[in-house]
Formats: C-alpha cells, sequence, structure tokens
C-alpha cells in the first residue's frame, strides 16, 4: 500500500508496522533501514531542519545490533530495529538535552528519561534529538534558540510546536516515529500542522522521569506517528506506571492494538459547540464536518454537546503552566550545569547574567507571569482561583463523558502558518492552542489524527477522551483512517506524496 | 528586669537517621567525601522527579506521636521557592499549610525542678540543602566558593513550638528534653555540632501582665544550646533596653555572634523573602492511614517521662539520679540491663553515674561503644559482693577494664587483685608493722585509739590495698592485746 506498488519502495516512508513484517521478512535489514532514513536525512534535513543532534553512529550499531539478533533467529520487541526521533526535551545518556535554549546547550545528561530506556529495551534506533520552541514553550519552533524548523509541506510555512521537529521528522521520512511532549498541545497541534498521528496520553500514563520539566502538572510525553496503527504500538512501547514518577499510575496497561478494530457502530461522539465558535476558519470547519459524516456513516451517533468553561481554560492555562514552570526553570543559574554568564562579580549577579542571557524571550515572559501569579498577594487572585477553575473544567468533560464515549473536535483552529505571522504577537500564538490545552488541564487522552487537506495543507481532527480511555481514541482514529486514508497523504516533495 | 516578660518560640530542624535521602536514593552518612552521595535527583538535574522516602514519613509520625501531636490524614509538600547556590533546583521541598502533624506538647522540667508544658504548633517534612565552603583565593585572586550537595535532599523535620517559653534557661531545657525525646524515638542522634538539629529562635518581650505580644526577632546562627540560651538572653536584655529607653523594636531576623556575644541585624521584615509557596507538582498527595499510625504508636519505645516515672516507682532512686540515668537512651538501656542482671538498682546507678560515667566522659567515648559491658560491670559488682575485691580496689579494676577491654576476672588474677582474707597470710605482715612502728604501738597502748588507723592504713599499704580492711582492724587488736 505505503510507498506505491510500481515505484521502488522508500522504506523510509512506510510506517513501523509495515516495516517489521518487511524486517522479520528479511526484506530490508534494520542497517538497510537506518541507511535509508539516513539518506532521507541527507536529502531533505538541510531544508526542514528537524534535528538539533543527530547520532548516525549509535543508530547505525544499534541497526547492526538488531539484525544480528534477527540472523539468530531471536523474537524481537515491536519496535525492533524502527527509526525512532526523540524530542530534545527527554534525556537520552550521553546526547545533549539542549530544549533547544542556549541555556543548556551543551549540557549532556548522565542518565535516560523512562521512555527513552523503554525504547531502549524495544531495541528501537534512535537516530537523534529533535528541534522544539525554548523548553517547549511555543507552537512553531520558532521559538527555539537555535532554528525553527520548516514544514515538510511548505517551507515556508512552521510545522507547529512545540514537538515542530518530531512532528517535521515523521512527515518528511526523516524518522519513522517519534516521541513528542504535549504540555497544551504540544503533540496534536504539530501533529495536525504536518499531517501526522499525535497523541497525548492520560495525565499518568507516561512517565514523565526524564521529560525536562515545563509544567509539570500538564506534561505527557506522547507518540507522532504515520498511523494509528503505529500511535498504538508506540504507546505500547512507553506507557506504564514507573517508581521514579509519583505521579505516573500504578495501574495494568491495556495492549493498545487490541482496540484497532475497524468499528465505531454505536458509539457515542459529542461536538462540544464552544470548538466550533462562528469565526472558526471555513476550511477547518469544513474538514471536521466531513470527518463527523464519514463517523455517522460508519454507525456512530454523533452530536453537539456544551463544555461551558472552555472560554476560561486558555487564561487558566496561561496561570497555572508559567506558575509552575517559573518554578521548574528555576534551577538554570549557572551554578551546576548549563551556561554560565561569565565575569560576574557574586552570585547573585551570575544568576542574573546567566538567566538574562540563558533564557529567549518567550521563556522568560512565562517566567515572568508564571513568578506574579504565585506571589504574595497574588496568589489567592491568580494561581488559587486559576486551580479551582481548572476543577471546573474537568468537571465539564466528566459530565460530558456521561454521555459520550469520546469527544471530537479541530485539533487546532487553523492549519500551518507562516513563518514569522505570530512571532510579535504572544496572545495570537497562544490561541493556536485553544482547542487542546483543556485536555491537559483535566488530565484527558486527545490524539490528533489527520482529517484531509486544506488548500494543499493537511489539517488533524482531535479525538477527546476519558481518562485511560486511550483504547476508545484508537479505535475511532483507525476505522476514520481505514476509511477516508487521510493518513495516507505525503508532503508534494516527497516520492509518491502528494502533488509528487 | 521583673517588670518585663519574654515570650520565646523555637523552630528546631531534625536531621532524620534514613539509610537514603528523602526523594532520591543516596546515602544520608555524615561525613562523607564532597559531592560523593549525589545522584541526578538530589542534584536537581532536569527531567530528574522526586520520589518521597515512606521511611521520612514513618520516622515523622514516631515524633509527633512522641509529641502528643495530632497527625494528619492528608497532607501534602509544596516547593517554597528562594534562589541560593546551595539549593540545585532554588526551590526546597517542604510542607505549608497541611503539615504531617499539629498540636502537639512537650512537658519539660527546668533545674530548679520546675515543671513546664510547651505546646508543639506543628511537626512537618522537608529537604536539607547543601552546604557552601567559602575559599580565600590565591595571591591577588578574589575569593571564590564551592558547593558540597552530600547533604541536599537529607530529610528534615521542622518542629515548632508555640511561644510557651518565659526564659532562656527555659528555651535550653525545652531543647534538652526535645532532644531526648526524639533520641528515644531513634530517629536521630540530635547532634547539634555536626548539625544534625538545628534552632532558630522567635523572641519577643512585653510587660508582665499584658495579653498582646510585642514585636519579635527570629534569630539564627545558634549552634548549641548553650548558644540558643546566651542570645537570648542577650536579645531579651537588648529588648527591653529599647523599650525602657522608649525605642521601638524592629521585626527583623538577626544573627548570634558567637565571639562578640551580641545579635546583628541580617534583614528587615521588608527585605523578607516572598517564597511563593505552591503544591508540589512532582509528589502526589500524602494518605496516612490511622491504622499505619497505629503501627507505628504500636512500635513506639517507652518514653523519657514514662521512663522516669517507672525508674522511681521500681527502683526508688534519688530524682537526680533518674534524670541523668534517663537523659539519653542509650545510658537508660545501659543501666537497665544492669539492673536486670544485678538487681541492686543503687549500687548500678551509682557505679553507672559515679565511675563509668567519669571514665566514658574522660575518654569521650559514648556508652554505646563502651568496652565495659552492663554484664561485665554486674561481673565486677558481684565480685566485690562476695569480697574478692575490695570496693576500692575495683574503682581500678574497673579503669583497666575499661581501657583493655579485659573481663573483671582476668584484670583482677593478672595484676594480682585478689582481696586477701586469709588471717595465716596476713599476720606477718602485721607483725612487721608493730614492730617497725613502736612509738605508734606504744601510744595505742596508752589509750590514743586512732594509732590503729594508722596502723591499718600501713598494712594496707604493704599489701598494696589488697588486705581485707575489717581483717586487719581484727588481726592489729589481737596482737596488740
Ligand atoms: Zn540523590
Amino acid at each position: 500500500m505505503e510507498g506505491g506498488g510500481f515505484k521502488p519502495v522508500r522504506f523510509y516512508d512506510l510506517t513501523a508496522h509495515r516495516l517489521r513484517e518487511l524486517l522479520l521478512r528479511r526484506e530490508i535489514s534494520a542497517v538497510e533501514l537506518c541507511r535509508s532514513v539516513l539518506n532521507r536525512i541527507d536529502e531533505v534535513e538541510g531544508r526542514v531542519k528537524a534535528y538539533i543532534t543527530l547520532d548516525r553512529e549509535g543508530a547505525l550499531r544499534q541497526a547492526a545490533a538488531v539484525d544480528r539478533q534477527l540472523q539468530n533467529g531471536r523474537e524481537l520487541p515491536p519496535l525492533a530495529g524502527i527509526p525512532f526521533a526523540i524530542k530534545d526535551n527527554m534525556c537520552l545518556r550521553g546526547l545533549p538535552a539542549t530544549c533547544s535554549s542556549r541555556i543548556l546547550r551543551n549540557w549532556v545528561p548522565p542518565y535516560d528519561a523512562t521512555v527513552v530506556e523503554k525504547l531502549k529495551d524495544q531495541q528501537a534506533v534512535i537516530l537523534g534529538k529533535t528541534n522544539l520552541d525554548e523548553f517547549a514553550m511555543g507552537s512553531s519552533t520558532e521559538h527555539s534558540a537555535f532554528f525553527t524548523t520548516r514544514n515538510p509541506w511548505d517551507p515556508k510555512r512552521v510545522p507547529g510546536g512545540s514537538s515542530g521537529g518530531s512532528a517535521a521528522a515523521v512527515a518528511a521520512g526523516t524518522a519513522v516515529c517519534a516521541l513528542g511532549s504535549d504540555t497544551g498541545g504540544s503533540i496534536r497541534q504539530p501533529a495536525s500542522f504536518c499531517g501526522v498521528v499525535g497523541m497525548k496520553p492520560t495525565y499518568g500514563l507516561v512517565s514523565r522521569y526524564g521529560l525536562v520539566a515545563f509544567a509539570s502538572s500538564l506534561d505527557q510525553v506522547g507518540p507522532l506517528t504515520r498511523d494509528v496503527t503505529d500511535c498504538a504500538l508506540v504507546l505500547n512501547a512507553i506507557c506504564g506506571h514507573d517508581h521514579r514518577d509519583s505521579t505516573s499510575v500504578p495501574k495494568e496497561v491495556p495492549d493498545f492494538t487490541s482496540f484497532l478494530v475497524d468499528d465505531v457502530k454505536g458509539m457515542r461522539i459529542g461536538l462540544p459547540r464552544e470548538y466550533f465558535p462562528p469565526g472558526l476558519d471555513d476550511g477547518v470547519r469544513r474538514v471536521v464536518m466531513e470527518a463527523v459524516s464519514v463517523l455517522e456513516t460508519l454507525g456512530a451517533h454523533v452530536e453537539e454537546t456544551s463544555l461551558p468553561h472552555t472560554g476560561y481554560a486558555l487564561p487558566v492555562y496561561y496561570l497555572i503552566a508559567p506558575a509552575e514552570a517559573s518554578s521548574n526553570l528555576a534551577r538554570y543559574d549557572g551554578v551546576r550545569y548549563g551556561y554560565r554568564a561569565p565575569g560576574s562579580e557574586d552570585v547573585l549577579e551570575m544568576f542574573r547574567a546567566s538567566r538574562s542571557r540563558g533564557f529567549g524571550a518567550e521563556v522568560k515572559r512565562r517566567i515572568m507571569l508564571g513568578t506574579y501569579a504565585l506571589s504574595a498577594g497574588y496568589y489567592d487572585a491568580y494561581y488559587l482561583k486559576a486551580l479551582k477553575v481548572r476543577t471546573l473544567i474537568r468537571r465539564d468533560f466528566d459530565e460530558a463523558f456521561e454521555k459520550f464515549d469520546a469527544l471530537l473536535s479541530p485539533t487546532a483552529p487553523e492549519t500551518a502558518f507562516a513563518i514569522g505571522a505570530k512571532t510579535e504577537d504572544p496572545i495570537r500564538m497562544y490561541l493556536s492552542d485553544i482547542f487542546t490545552l483543556a485536555a491537559n488541564l483535566a488530565g484527558l487522552p486527545g490524539v490528533s489524527v489527520p482529517a484531509g487537506l486544506v488548500a494543499g495543507l493537511p489539517i488533524g481532527v482531535q479525538f477527546i477522551g476519558k481518562p485511560f480511555a486511550e483504547g476508545t481514541l484508537l479505535r475511532m482514529g483507525f476505522a476514520f483512517e481505514q476509511s477516508t486514508g487521510h493518513h495516507r497523504h505525503r508532503p508534494p516533495d516527497t516520492p509518491g506524496g502528494d502533488g509528487s | 528586669m521583673n517588670k518585663y516578660e519574654a515570650v520565646i518560640g523555637l523552630e528546631v530542624h531534625v536531621e532524620l537517621d534514613t539509610d537514603a535521602k528523602i526523594f532520591c536514593p543516596s546515602s544520608t552518612v555524615f561525613g562523607a567525601r564532597h559531592n560523593a552521595q549525589v545522584c541526578p535527583v538530589c542534584l536537581g538535574l532536569p527531567g530528574t522527579l522526586p520520589v518521597l522516602n515512606r521511611k521520612v514519613v514513618e520516622y515523622g509520625i514516631r515524633v509527633a506521636l512522641a509529641l502528643d501531636c495530632s497527625l494528619a490524614r492528608f497532607s501534602k509538600f509544596d516547593r517554597k521557592n528562594y534562589f541560593y547556590p546551595d539549593l540545585p533546583k532554588n526551590y526546597q521541598i517542604s510542607q505549608f499549610d497541611l503539615p504531617l502533624a499539629y498540636e502537639g506538647r512537650l512537658d519539660y522540667e527546668t533545674d530548679d525542678g520546675a515543671r513546664h508544658r510547651c505546646g508543639v504548633v506543628r511537626v512537618h517534612m522537608e529537604e536539607d540543602a547543601g552546604k557552601l565552603i567559602h575559599r580565600a583565593g590565591a595571591a591577588n585572586a578574589p575569593p571564590y566558593s564551592l558547593v558540597d550537595y552530600n547533604r541536599t535532599g537529607v530529610p528534615l523535620l521542622e518542629i515548632v513550638s508555640a511561644p510557651d517559653i518565659r526564659s532562656a534557661e527555659e528555651a535550653r531545657a525545652y531543647l534538652n528534653e526535645l532532644k531526648t525525646v526524639i533520641q528515644y524515638t531513634g530517629v536521630s542522634d540530635c547532634k547539634m555540632e555536626e548539625g544534625s538539629l538545628r534552632c532558630d529562635a522567635n523572641v519577643s518581650v512585653r510587660p508582665r501582665g499584658e495579653e498582646i505580644l510585642g514585636t519579635k526577632a527570629e534569630i539564627k546562627n545558634l549552634n548549641s544550646f548553650r548558644a540558643v540560651q546566651r542570645a537570648l538572653e542577650y536579645e531579651i536584655d537588648r529588648q527591653i533596653g529599647r523599650l525602657e529607653a522608649g525605642q521601638r523594636i524592629v521585626q527583623e531576623t538577626r544573627s548570634w555572634d558567637e565571639e562578640k556575644a551580641v545579635t546583628v541585624s541580617m534583614r528587615s521584615k521588608e527585605e523578607a523573602h516572598d517564597y511563593r509557596y505552591f503544591p508540589e507538582p512532582d509528589l502526589v498527595p500524602l494518605v496516612i492511614s490511622p491504622s499505619w499510625v497505629e503501627d507505628v504508636r504500636r512500635a513506639l519505645p517507652e518514653l523519657p517521662q514514662t521512663k522516669r516515672e517507672r525508674y522511681l516507682k521500681e527502683f526508688r532512686l534519688p530524682p537526680h539520679d533518674i534524670r541523668v540515668l534517663t537523659a539519653s537512651p542509650g545510658l537508660a538501656r545501659y543501666f537497665e540491663e544492669g539492673v536486670r542482671l544485678f538487681p541492686e538498682p543503687k549500687a548500678v546507678a551509682n557505679w553507672v553515674l559515679g565511675d563509668l560515667s567519669r571514665l566514658l566522659n574522660a575518654a569521650q567515648v559514648k556508652i554505646e561503644d563502651c568496652r565495659v559491658r552492663p554484664a561485665d560491670l554486674c561481673d565486677l559488682l558481684r565480685l566485690i559482693g562476695d569480697g574478692t575485691v575490695s570496693g576500692k580496689i575495683a574503682k581500678a579494676v574497673l579503669e583497666e577494664m575499661f581501657t583493655s577491654g579485659k573481663e573483671a576476672r582476668t584484670v583482677i588474677a593478672e595484676k594480682g587483685l585478689v582481696q586477701i582474707t586469709d588471717a595465716g597470710a596476713l599476720k606477718e605482715v602485721v607483725d612487721e608493722v608493730i614492730a617497725g612502728h613502736p612509738d605508734t604501738v606504744q601510744d595505742y597502748r596508752n589509750g590514743k585509739t586512732r594509732a590503729l588507723g594508722f596502723l591499718v592504713g600501713q598494712v594496707m599499704k604493704s599489701t598494696g590495698g589488697r588486705a581485707n580492711p575489717s581483717l586487719v582492724n581484727d588481726l592489729l587488736k589481737e596482737r596488740l592485746g
């Protein structure tokens, strides 16, 4: 299917589950697959700029190890030999973890994040670390201290963010799967912009140990993949209780691939009317309503509903996330690691100078916002009030889920925007996450699935589910993609892609 | 002085003696090489997360119960945000509005025998910070500082007293009793010199009879119980002096200067930190089940006050002996083991508090490390009882046991210290002494009975103190007719 029958097979452009078949049938070796992706990187990375750090030798070494296992007839974990990209805010021992910040430019973690450890257990081939908005604060990768990643569909446009590097790599064929992190939409929005599947799991399903914290009560690691089946496979690999993360939930996890049945008959889907405001982009509305028709045709009951506190989600998010960030980012002071401004006379001056020069404008903006919200005299009016409204937002969802198995909405209010279009206006940038951040506030799982193209650019629909109902979302996403084939769209300059 | 009364509250930090730190598995042992006992978590490396050590909570519950506190059913941790290079995350994980325990009390006694009760406002858990080491630079180079993070994340218990303390002496007595109680619970050695017990004091003064509290000062840098007492004495005088002179007291933090014996202003109320406390999102709330509390309560050892009452009833010892014997759990354990093996409490107490304590103090040895175990001491007491050695010789025997670690019998045999109770063996010496001191013998015969004492002394001297004194007495009387 993928790759188009008559053209030479572009291995880098296949899904992980398809590649697994080829690996097991020995139609391709893990090293060949790795080389295929590395060649693709040589070909397009100069334009896409998804990666901050590449580890070609490490990747080839791991691929060779997988091939040895294959030759010995060993049974291999589902993601063995699959080329992965990791967002550069997760720790991988021995490779820099920059968080796209000057302040961590040269910091090399001495330990593996739990999700990285789990991918290594899978014998996945880790290619390198991908670009993001500095400390995951942004929606376009334009806040990276190093460079802006380009949308593979149109190099003049952003890939979304903050996991823009990971999403772009999966879309451009420079990684088969990727890990991103999602604090307010940072996996789902770039997935929508780049035409890939992106899931933010329920808070507590995936360990945060080794994910450099932005906002601890909102952050989750999740997959970015080419289809829903890969999403389930990656989720299987990275989820589960971790004793090193107290907020990870001690709960049995299912095999998420068991939910991949092409059937949504009788399932109830709510359309929260607050997610379809009057000013919503016509193209976006059209794509989502087409998705609704598809799901109805497949036998789902779709009905309008309401999440009345939706309007507060953005302000609440922009109090809670910066408040936590202001504290989480306090450790970057130049004392132990990272950037230290030279020539300071005393330690306070060193703190001030290191942080002033080490952090970018957006990070500083949020640190100031968060510090203010937690300050004596303002705490009750801002932070505490925000926590209370957060509870109301969660309750909206609880009530909706009494009637519905999932909620459906646009993932983002628009397709990928032009580079530079919003950098001067933080509020407009923040609005890019308007449909995704409530799921973080409520701790709910959400997945963005490709739903078609608007003016040649991909756009996703978002399914939001009950806590730990990733299976339900995967089932809906799977049925949807099986009947539409939207996940098969490829960027125009990809061989076999749209427009090529 | 009598016109005013002082109002004092103490904030005590106790390092808990758990094997691992509060939020990571790093070791807590004191005195390791700099930065040898650290891991990514206690160094606050990016991406790391704290995981609560349940042992810390158990230790906290022990202390809370020993202080008669109510345990919170639902407790949580908060972040206290401030920038300091000894704090790797630039926030401390502490407890703000829902501490582990609250509303307890501690009864204590001052040296004059007066009894006092002090309320305990709260007991909470938190992580310790690292240590700064300041160095002078080389010639022409500026001074610099190093940081040792071994102590970072060592569990602390903060115990906040009510402002129920009325004098510097009471403050010291409260601290002594608090230390004893905590040592009994077995959660800390409470060594102020190693920093495992630290104390800040809040103090204000007001005219006697006045209900409203005066403006308080917080005093820091108190490195010994003596420093606490001296600093408070100084500060109370200083505040009274200001009031007497019609001056205002400023709310501020002051530092005790041990050398100059004064408190000096560190920062005013306006300069105080805004710690921006908020709930620690990396930890889940702590639910403390009543059954857990009951388990800890059942396992709690006998506490000092109960022990003192029991000693009075069971052993009928003088109050002063009881106070000293119960001052540390080690000494009390030693004494009780001694009494079990040699059921004469007064004799055991006398030896433990007398000669043994003297030897321990002189050698700076802890009772737990003493080579003379209770069984060894009791052997010696039995040898005194059956006349094998005199009480006087026994003191020398004990000293030898203490330094060499040998048993009493061995020491006595090796040094030939067995008491001479054989009249035949002594007769010769007695005769020699009589022959050697004709004048004294004449005095005795002339009715100077005191001369006999001198002659006994001479016999004892000749036998190296081993002769049984009453036997010598009898023999001399017999020979001198
Ligand atoms: Zn540690």
